[in-house]
């Protein structure tokens, strides 16, 4: 629970630091907000307990816990980068909006992961999409901006409802909301089934699977960069990791009747994603296919079910927030500097500013899962998952989908390292917070696989939460 | 330290300090230092090997380590090596050294193409040193992706498509491979107890043929493709063809050496029956290749395609040569993939040599160099005999190794693929004696060529050290052969073991 209150009063303290602040100080309120999350995140790693409350309603577990540090991390790396966006004169009204919006959705996103029964887990996840509308709709004068707050607003508020259908079934049949009774009572009967293929449907939409993935491309385009990388990172990983548990756990004894379906969606998932990805020229497009292509990778560790699935699942979520974050915080950096955000608007940008591209090749190639960065770690455990489950085929698939992915990656390093160009991007630095986030990114993918040590903590918390 | 994590901690020292050079003067004596002191550990690595197996060391890996890395998958940083790998490390220290000095005018971005080439380097060692299939596979990967900036930033022609090409086509490979270490892994431990990645560990376990049968194709083919198995070889003409002289080096000499590495050392060795009953399909693809290569050759008119045909031409007799699966092929095989290796690295440094001489790598545009640049073309004409099997040079021992040991078998299918395999000997003769014609000697067709400069010392140096290789397996070529056979000795058995031979 302490994660939760602490970002309660994180939010409290800073919509007060906001009355008190007089008008021609709001900026101020970037840098103390910056320090209380970085006070809030650090103080989240100090062990916690284990238990259950509310009669079993909430659940904090080692395993919870974790998942909540890596949102926090997260959280706070979007927070720097969107550091010297917010500073421009159209945002300064607003300054502490931004931070109060995206904390409440993070509450709700912790309040989920910890979840110990259908309606906490439905609560939480309300409390983490409404906000995000808001924040989409974050630059209003944009019409582009507002869009995307109206289509990610109209396709949650419909997937909540497909996931409640789901869930009414799912009541209906077990007579329990809760997730340990429901574990036990449930049957492989036509009913659950039905109520199981809404609720995949609903966590579908959260999660980007193809076929409920319309509204991503949209929604990235639309919001401003620093909301999407939030969208595409943090919610995206908090909606994963709670899918993954509700499926190890809850639909544990139903595994043969969904194992078909995930594997039809992951195979749906990454190639339709891979494709499209292939023809898109705007940078922000680019990346929401590419992360939609992400999340197919994702469900063959789930498709592993066992602790061997959950912790690739953690870990590679982990890896996916320094990994995307660091190509965010470019795309970020770059249209803060230039207002450029197309592929081919960044030919020729190493010779101008080569550190960012450096970083960009980095995140890219992570995401591609090119050894030895990261993303290669992430991506071989989550297949190393799936074939202990006997996927080969889906492995192969899927290491073919990561080799068409390679292909509209290495577009960008061509763009970036090859492509030559008349104007490129001048010669710019970025802010202080913003090179320490790319930094810390930049580590992140560098280090986060070599060091074997969180992968082997992530397992013995996956096993001590499966146990 | 142990001397082979040594091979991987020189390469990643010397990256490290080019980052701190400034300019080209700077970055090529930086590389050319670490590599040489590269070279000296490799022949050192060699001596001492030699020495361990004449006091009877009789361990199936020599100098091995072993680091838990990932525990709860039992996933190790192991290394060790065996004569085999012996011998690819020298001659990938050899062919890198030489590549440096292939470089050393490169004035475009030269810290990065310097690092890169040698990330490329250090992932070829890291490959021949592992004995655990992750560690390998993250080096097998590790090698392929510096290729696309290399070939892309400083390649020629359609660089960009070329660059493309050879990097899907490769990772596409690798995605099979995957798969094929996946069911290595799961089927490593039919009685229980912890899955392994160790091949060493696998080799001792039987797996069961059913299984070998659906992963092997897997494994094969993956590596295969690098080893530019028809009809997965279409990257490799475009890819060398556009890649700068030294990339073209490093990756026809060494990393398509990785391709029929992995094809023994993980699909056969770990896999035996299943190789046994699918050599038939390989063998057969492999003879098209090995012939389809060498008359590609004769039509490309290109210096850099000719050499990029024979190169397919003779990588396919690598894996015709293990495909047949007996002491002396195999032994043939490792010799060919050692000789091809210096053989080709040296021709496409001189054809880079040549080219930024005379702006042209069209062999119908050039006559008569032999009168302009001699030391060039005199070293071109040796070069093109080893290739084309003149007794003395490396060429010659390892093909005729190759084709006695195909000819061991007494059946209709080996005799007649072997029949067929050996007419590119001949078709070899055609390109190679064709070129050296036209290009060197004969008169001086274009008059620009009248006045080249001659080879400088850099030049001389990196043509050299190839050539003195080459020279040297052709004259002492058992000496090789011993550091070799002893090593092939237990996957002969293995192999022989399941084969009614």
């Amino acid at each position: 629970m302490r994660q939760e209150l602490l970002l309660i009063i994180a939010a409290v303290v800073i919509l007060i630091a906001e009355i008190a602040t007089p008008d021609e100080k709001k900026g101020r309120i970037i840098p103390f907000s910056l320090g209380l999350f970085v006070l809030v995140t650090a103080i989240g790693f100090i062990p916690g307990q284990e238990g259950t409350l509310f009669g079993g309603a909430y659940q904090s577990t080692q395993l919870t816990m974790f998942m909540k540090n890596v949102l926090n991390l997260a959280v706070l790396i979007v927070f720097f980068q969107a550091e010297s966006w917010l500073k421009k004169p159209q945002n300064l009204d607003k300054i502490s909006e931004y931070f109060i919006l995206t904390i409440s959705t993070l509450i709700g996103m912790n309040f989920m992961v910890s979840a110990g029964d259908f309606l906490t887990f439905y609560l939480g996840l309300e409390t983490a999409t409404i906000p995000i509308a808001g924040l989409a709709a974050f630059d209003k004068y944009k019409s582009e901006s507002a869009e995307a707050g109206i289509k990610l607003i109209l396709s949650s508020a419909l997937s909540s409802g497909i996931l409640l259908f789901g869930l009414s079934m799912i009541y209906g049949a077990t007579g329990s909301i809760y997730f340990a009774d429901v574990a036990t009572k449930i049957t492989p009967t036509p009913i659950i089934a039905l109520g199981f293929i809404f609720f995949v449907a609903g966590m579908g939409f959260k999660i980007s699977l193809v076929p409920f993935h319309f509204w991503t491309a949209d929604v990235y385009e639309g919001a401003p960069i620093n909301v999407t990388s939030y969208l595409s990172v943090v919610s995206k990983g908090a909606a994963a990791f709670i899918f993954t548990i509700v499926l190890f756990t809850v639909f544990k004894s139903i595994v043969t009747l969904w194992q078909p379906l995930i594997y039809t969606i992951a195979v749906a998932t990454m190639t339709l994603a891979n494709l499209f990805a292939l023809r898109q020229n705007n940078i922000k497009r680019f990346l929401a296919f590419s992360s939609i292509a992400q999340a197919g990778f994702i469900l063959l560790g789930i498709l592993g079910a066992g602790d061997l699935g959950m912790t690739a699942v953690v870990y590679f979520v982990l890896v996916y927030v320094f990994t995307n974050l660091g190509a965010f915080g470019v795309v970020s950096a770059i249209y803060d500097a230039s207002g450029v955000e197309t592929i081919s608007g960044y030919n020729g940008l190493y010779k101008t500013n080569p550190n960012l591209s450096l970083v960009m090749t980095l995140s890219l190639f992570s995401l591609a899962g090119i050894p030895p960065v990261a993303g290669f770690f992430g991506k071989f455990f989550l297949f190393t998952s799936a074939a202990g489950a006997g996927y080969y085929i889906l492995v192969l698939i899927a290491v073919l989908n990561a080799t068409i992915s390679l292909y509209y990656y290495l577009k960008v390093v061509k763009a970036m390292f090859i492509d030559p160009n008349d104007q490129p991007i001048p010669t710019f630095r970025s802010s202080m917070a913003m090179r320490i986030a790319l930094v810390v990114c930049a580590a992140g993918v560098f280090f986060v696989g070599f060091a074997s040590g969180i992968f082997e903590y992530i397992r013995s918390i996956s096993q001590m939460f499966l146990n | 330290m142990n001397i082979l994590t040594l091979l991987v901690v020189i390469p990643i020292l010397t990256i490290i300090s080019i980052l701190f050079t400034k300019d080209l003067k700077g970055a090529r004596v930086v590389s050319a230092v670490g590599m040489g002191i590269q070279l000296v550990v490799a022949a050192v690595l060699l001596f001492m090997y030699l020495g361990a197996r004449q006091t009877g060391n009789m361990h199936e890996m020599l100098f091995t380590a072993d680091y838990t890395w990932f525990k709860s998958l039992n996933i190790h940083y192991s290394i060790g090596v065996d004569g085999i790998a012996v011998a690819m490390i020298c001659l990938t220290a050899i062919v890198t050294f030489a590549g440096i000095f292939a470089s050393w005018e490169m004035a475009y971005l030269s810290r990065e193409f310097f690092v890169l080439l040698i990330l490329l380097a250090t992932a070829v060692y890291g490959f021949f040193i592992s004995l655990d299939l992750f560690t390998m596979f993250l080096f097998y990967e590790l090698a392929l992706i510096p290729m696309y900036p290399l070939i892309g930033i400083w390649g020629s022609g359609p660089k960009e498509k070329s660059a493309m090409k050879l990097t899907l086509m490769l990772m596409a490979g690798s995605a099979l491979i995957m798969v094929g270490i996946f069911g290595l892994y799961y089927n490593s431990a039919p009685n229980g107890g912890p899955l392994t990645f160790n091949i060493i560990e696998i080799s001792k376990i039987i797996i069961p043929e059913k299984t070998q049968m659906f992963f092997f194709p897997f494994a094969f083919v993956g590596f295969g493709i690098l080893g530019a198995l028809f009809p997965f070889h279409t990257w490799s003409p475009d890819g060398h063809a556009s890649a700068p002289t030294a990339v073209s080096m490093l990756h026809a000499g060494v990393l398509m050496k990785l391709g029929g590495y992995g094809c023994f050392r993980v699909a056969m060795f770990l896999m035996p029956q299943a190789a046994n009953s699918m050599a038939w399909i390989f063998i057969i693809l492999t003879s098209i290749s090995v012939v389809y290569g060498a008359f590609g050759a004769i039509w490309q008119k290109d210096l850099k395609f000719i050499n990029a045909y024979s190169s397919v031409s003779h990588c396919g007799l690598v894996i015709f040569a293990l495909l047949m699966m007996n002491q002396t092929a195999m032994d043939g095989a490792i010799l060919q993939m050692i000789s091809h290796g210096l053989m080709t690295a040296l021709f496409f440094a001189l054809i880079g040599m040549i080219y930024g001489r005379t702006h042209t790598r069209n062999v119908t545009e050039m006559g008569g160099l032999m009168k302009v640049i001699p030391f060039l073309a005199v070293v071109y004409m040796i070069a093109g005999f080893a290739s084309l099997g003149l007794p003395g040079l490396s060429g010659f021992v390892a093909e005729m190794t190759v084709f006695v040991g195909a000819f061991q078998h007494q059946d209709m299918f080996h005799r007649v693929v072997t029949v067929i395999a050996c007419s590119s000997i001949v078709i070899t003769a055609v390109y190679i004696l064709r070129v050296v014609g036209m290009m060197l000697l004969g008169p001086i067709k274009d008059p620009h060529h009248e006045h080249l400069e001659d080879a400088k010392w850099y030049e001389k140096l990196s043509t050299v050290t190839l050539l003195v290789s080459v020279a040297a397996v052709g004259i002492a070529p058992l000496w090789l052969s011993e550091v070799i056979s002893g090593s092939l000795k237990p996957i002969v058995d293995k192999l022989a073991a399941v084969i009614p031979f």
